[in-house]
């Protein structure tokens, strides 16, 4: 069982790494693009046994107390059973 | 009246701090390693500067999961001093002993050099020694320095005067061009409600000896070297 967490800044947060990719993204010659932002991606993986929701659950605890600052970052789980 | 100089592994100013406090403070002061969670011996605790867990997720981010941060919330209820500098100052606030979060640089380079301060609040214990208007000159080195935090928490630390230290020109004007971060309103150091608690991001530690270029750092040391012997003598 697998657990997916995405960490985005706030849309309220500049992102200068963001904006530094963005820039090197159009100087090769990639058109339309409107904005960059960077964040982060986790993949925390559960024994098999492990119960869905409980997992859930952690994961939650997880990304919250852990792998998200809440003063400038969102996230978003995802549980695949 | 002792100090400790916590060292988490990556602590790379914890030597610097020491030094101060053992030559220039002339205060007896120990390292307490992380693991530690007994700091009863101690008036004062410094979270120095470096790079704490190799600033693996975010900068202090995993540090605050040591045990002695338990022990430190503990102290700093109790009333004693708490000093966070640099990745000290990113760690407390991690940590929510202090309000906001250190982010990447605004220009995002690793920024070393020696920078002006203006001193916002000298009714604090890490202050009281200071000359009013006095623009001190102490070095910043760090890459994650640009203090944010929402508009209430802001709001909050004016109306508190929780914002010790501004950046500023040399002669002491808050401007953008002295700004070495994009920290929100030129914010370099913050204290707690109660003012036991101070965090900053430039290094006093290195600005006590005039071999260094300077040591206006010393006010501060003397600033809580006297809070730290009132508070002895009121115990």
């Amino acid at each position: 069982m697998k657990a997916k967490v995405f960490v985005t800044l706030k849309p309220s947060v500049l992102d200068p790494q963001g904006k530094a990719i963005h820039h090197s993204v159009e100087s090769l010659g990639f058109a339309g693009i409107g904005d960059v932002r960077q964040g982060k991606y986790f993949e925390i993986t559960f024994d098999p046994s492990t119960d869905i929701n409980q997992a859930r659950t952690s994961v939650e605890r997880i990304a919250k107390d852990v792998l998200a600052n809440p003063v400038i970052e969102d996230y978003k789980v995802e549980v695949e059973a | 009246m002792k100090f400790g100089v916590v060292v988490f592994p990556g602590s790379n100013c914890d030597h610097d701090a020491y030094h101060v406090v053992s030559k220039h403070v002339g205060q007896p002061v120990d390292f307490v390693w992380h693991q530690e969670t007994d700091l009863s011996e101690y008036d004062a605790v410094i979270v120095p500067g470096g790079f704490s867990y190799g600033d693996y997720l975010r900068a202090g981010a995993l540090a605050r999961f040591s045990p002695v941060m338990r022990s430190i919330r503990e102290f700093a209820d109790s009333g004693r001093f708490v000093f966070g500098i640099c990745n000290g100052f990113q760690i407390l606030c991690e940590a929510g002993l202090l309000p906001g979060a250190l982010m990447r640089n605004a220009g995002l380079h690793f920024v070393c050099k020696h920078v002006n301060l203006r001193l916002e609040n000298r009714d604090t214990p890490f202050t009281s020694e200071i000359e009013t208007g006095k623009v001190l000159s102490i070095p910043i080195a760090h890459a994650e320095g640009n203090y944010t935090c929402d508009d209430e928490t802001f709001n909050s630390l004016e109306e508190n005067g929780q914002i010790v230290f501004r950046y500023c020109s040399a002669d002491g004007e808050i401007t953008e061009g002295s700004n070495p971060n994009g920290a929100r309103s030129n914010i370099a150091g913050i204290c707690n409600l109660d003012r036991n608690v101070l965090g900053m991001m430039p290094h006093p530690e290195r600005a006590c000896e005039e071999l260094l270029g300077s040591n206006d750092g010393r006010d501060i040391f003397r600033s809580l070297t006297k809070a730290m012997a009132a508070a002895e003598a009121s115990a």
